[in-house]
């Protein structure tokens, strides 16, 4: 059998005290696609950016054709014929399409010659895989779906036999997508190999020959794709953690505190990550919203809690009216009573560098409560942070200290007393126990079930399907910016991940 | 009535005053396609200006003042490149300081090393750029309208003033023909495209603050011995800000760049001319409104009133890459 196109053995890579990539093994062989899946944050883009050099990894050894290569820059990646297409295009937009072909691979100091290599080299390409594209275009002046074709052709110009294709899809139109996966089998047809990076599951049965599933920085299986299925990957992707239990009683739901209808939310590039999505959340209930990363949940908690403008839709909360029209406003959503725990606590929960005493009221510093004349009521801000220290439990019990002092959790029990002790009607929270440790999680679950018992309405977000089937009363499951089915919290984990992969609901009933 | 003759000595008088704006809105170019925002032009053309005099000074020697004019302003577009690429600092901060140290340390310096009040030496003979007669200058003068134009305008120049307009194509040719300038034009758009191209982002930006500085250098060492006779105390007077008017109103493109450089050229040639000139119906023309005009259309300039800037889209960003 031939050499293998490429082979990582024991690729170890950390940032700062996060081990991103940990002792990874990969064998990829030659004319094959191989898709890598996992959630985001596994670890597939980092191991990716190390394979073409943009990364160096602490550890470990890459192959290719069998040959050890030290790939120290992308120059070292391209020389091994190895090429990449980006998630985020690596494109110059103001260029033309020659000009961003040619780039770094100009062949001579002049351009001249350069132009007309690339201007044969590009019919040729066109001819052979069909990829067409007008070389004299303004690469901002094309559609997404021709400007990942440039970055292709830029790998394809450089005699790439290795192609890395970074979540090629998420920014393609489902017709795009289906005319990239026929080029991509075009050209393993040639003998090209190609490493497909996807949380799509359903990309990965279609195109590939073999698939390596990445969980939290691991290589935790490789199968050939013909022998799995999507509900195998799922379970690998979501993984089976320890079981959370949780005591609590059946829920009263009582009226109506927050109703979302036909809602739409774009992200910052204007695709739509939110698509017209409808549900309700009760007085007293714990609704959870299961999801694999990346499906619009957190479009969806930005949205409601005021951070994003939603595109259109209705959106009531506590029996007012949120315009959808009008321009967003997060302090207005928390005088209406919602309170809102983000996902990611270090950019949106907190700011680090302050006092505890000061993320203890953030973004409600302007209760008269902490106010003194024209000055905040240092002594009274400071004698709230220690109520909330004490309550809470957070350590170690100074006010003073600076936030990024304290542990994860600690942290997050900082953001939670904060958003709980308002006493809000409606409660969003995004991942509560992201990063923390297993007994803060206990207390926090606890302090949520204890809002609901008080009869709060609570939307919960997360992508631990275990914390969601333990807190939840009611689960709905975001999938590809829809809410493609609702269950009870007795809902099988198998039933909840075919949901999450985008196996529909009859599909899943099989 | 203006005649024939008045208007020719406008055109020179144009030029002459455009080729430092010249010189430094193409180095702000170089600098700025790169990413790098710089608005210590005027410092670094202040330093050249000195450093030219007083070493033409010294030595006698003009081309010496040019070389080390030069020197002296690439050494500080280096400590502006280290600053901003190298420890990725704030780019307008380290502009405004280098600005600062210029004014200062040229007034110093020139005290303590001549004692002249923070004047150099007048440069005379050796010491000064004098004027080229191209060949058949005199032989066309009485050629009707023609023959001025050519002796008049194109011949009796300072070489400077051929180095710089020259330099307009040469900008053009080099961004748009070469391996250098697309790279250039690359990495001040996207620096993270050119990474991933296997290119030095660093060496780049660092190559084209170094052009950059050799630019100023030729424009200080125009003002110090060409235009003038020497250096005085702040001599630039606000010229590398009006060079970088230019060069935001001319898009970041080199042929523009030259036309809006003979823009500000020409008010500044006019405000010298209609000073205190009693015209009909308006009356006197005061000294001080005509010689605030080209500040007064800098500002106008760079407050975006006209037409639409579109600066290189990295520019004023540290490189970092991305995890």
């Amino acid at each position: 059998m031939a050499e293998p196109a490429i082979e990582l053995i024991g690729i170890d890579k950390s940032f700062g005290a996060v081990r991103a990539n940990k002792s990874i093994d990969l064998t990829v062989e030659r004319g094959t696609i191989h898709g890598i899946v996992g959630e985001n944050g596994a670890g597939k883009s980092t191991l990716m950016s190390i394979i073409y050099g943009f990364y160096q990894a602490d550890r470990g050894e890459i192959r290719v054709g069998g040959r050890r290569v030290e790939i120290t820059d992308p120059n070292a990646a391209i020389a091994a014929g190895i090429g990449m297409v980006h998630q985020h295009f690596m494109l110059v937009d103001n260029l033309t399409v020659v000009e961003n072909v040619m780039l770094g691979a100009e062949r001579s100091p002049l351009l001249r010659k350069g132009i007309a290599t690339v201007r044969a080299e590009l019919r040729r390409l066109e001819a052979d895989h069909g990829l067409e594209v007008d070389p004299d275009a303004i690469v901002e002046n094309l559609p997404v779906g021709l400007q990942q074709r440039v970055e292709i052709l830029k790998a394809l110009y450089r005699q790439a036999d290795i192609l890395i294709l970074d979540e090629p899809t998420g920014v393609l139109t489902p017709s795009e997508a289906d005319h990239l996966f026929e080029v991509l089998k075009q050209l393993r047809a040639e003998g090209k190999t190609i490493i497909l990076i996807t949380h799509k599951l359903r990309e990965i049965m279609a195109i590939t020959d073999n698939v390596s599933v990445m969980r939290q920085g691991e290589m935790v299986a490789t199968r050939k794709t013909a022998e799995t299925s999507v509900a195998e990957l799922a379970e690998l992707m979501v993984g089976r953690r320890v079981l959370l239990t949780v005591d609590k009683d059946v829920a009263k739901p009582g009226d109506p505190m927050l109703s979302v209808k036909r809602l739409t939310v774009k992200d910052g590039r204007g695709v739509p990550m939110v698509k017209d999505v409808s549900f309700t959340v009760r007085a007293g209930e714990i609704v959870g919203i299961a999801g694999v990363a990346g499906n619009g949940q957190s479009e969806l908690l930005e949205a409601l809690s005021g951070i994003r403008q939603a595109e259109s839709g209705q959106i009531v909360l506590c029996g007012r009216e949120i315009d959808p029209a009008k321009e967003s406003d997060p302090a207005e959503i928390r005088r209406i009573g919602c309170g809102h725990v983000p996902e990611d606590r270090h950019h949106m929960g907190l700011v680090l560098p302050f006092e505890e005493n000061e993320n203890s009221i953030l973004g409600y510093q302007d209760d008269p409560r902490y106010q003194k004349g024209l000055l905040l009521d240092l002594t009274a801000m400071r004698r709230d942070a220690r109520d909330k220290i004490e309550g809470y439990d957070i350590r170690p019990a100074d006010c003073r200290l600076k936030t990024a002092n304290f542990s994860g959790g600690n942290q997050q029990k900082i953001v939670l007393a904060r958003e709980m002790e308002r006493d809000p009607d409606v409660l969003l929270i995004g991942q509560p126990t992201r990063g923390v440790d297993v007994g803060a999680i206990e207390f926090i679950h606890k302090r949520i079930v204890a809002m609901r018992d008080a009869g709060k309405a609570i939307l919960l977000v997360s992508v631990e399907l275990d914390e969601i089937r333990a807190l939840s009363d009611r689960i709905l499951v975001m999938f590809a910016g829809n809410i493609v089915g609702e269950r009870g919290p007795d809902a099988s984990e198998s039933e909840l991940g075919l949901l999450m992969a985008g196996v529909d609901e009859k599909e899943a009933a099989e | 009535m203006m005649d024939l003759s008045s208007l020719l000595d406008l055109i020179d008088s144009t030029i002459r005053l455009s080729t430092p704006l010249l010189f430094a809105a193409l180095a702000g170019l170089y600098s700025e396609r790169s990413g790098i925002f710089d608005i210590s032009l005027e410092g670094k053309m202040l330093i050249a200006a000195f450093a030219s005099a007083s070493a033409a000074a010294v030595w006698g020697s003009v081309m010496l003042g040019l070389c080390v004019g030069i020197l002296a302003s690439v050494g500080f577009s280096l400590i502006h490149g280290v600053a901003s690429i190298t420890y990725r600092g704030n780019q307008i901060v380290s502009g405004v300081a280098i600005n600062f140290i210029a004014a200062g340390l040229t007034i110093i310096l020139g005290q303590s090393w001549f004692g002249q009040g923070g004047r150099t030496p007048s440069l005379f003979g050796g010491g000064r750029f004098t004027a080229v007669d191209l060949p058949g200058a005199e032989a066309v003068r009485d050629v009707p309208v023609l023959g001025p134009i050519y002796s008049g305008i194109l011949s009796g120049q300072t070489p400077l003033v051929y180095v710089a307009f020259l330099m307009v194509p040469l900008t053009w040719w080099i961004l748009f023909r070469t391996r250098f300038g697309l790279r250039l034009r690359a990495v001040g758009e996207n620096p993270a495209a050119v990474d991933t191209a296997g290119i030095s982002v660093t060496w780049l930006r660092y190559r084209a603050v170094i052009i950059c500085g050799v630019l100023c250098g030729f424009a200080g060492a125009y003002l110090a011995t060409a235009q003038a006779a020497g250096f005085t105390r702040d001599m630039t007077a606000g010229k590398g800000y009006i060079a970088l008017a230019a060069l935001i109103f001319a898009n970041w493109k080199p042929v523009p760049v030259m036309f809006a450089c003979l823009l500000f050229g020409f008010l500044d040639a006019i405000s010298i001319r209609v000073g205190g000139v009693e015209l009909p119906v308006i009356g006197q023309i005061s000294v001080q409104f005509v010689s605030a005009l080209p500040y007064i259309l800098t500002v106008i300039l760079l407050a975006g009133f006209v037409g639409k800037a579109t600066p290189p889209k990295a520019g004023g960003v540290p490189y970092v890459k991305e995890r």
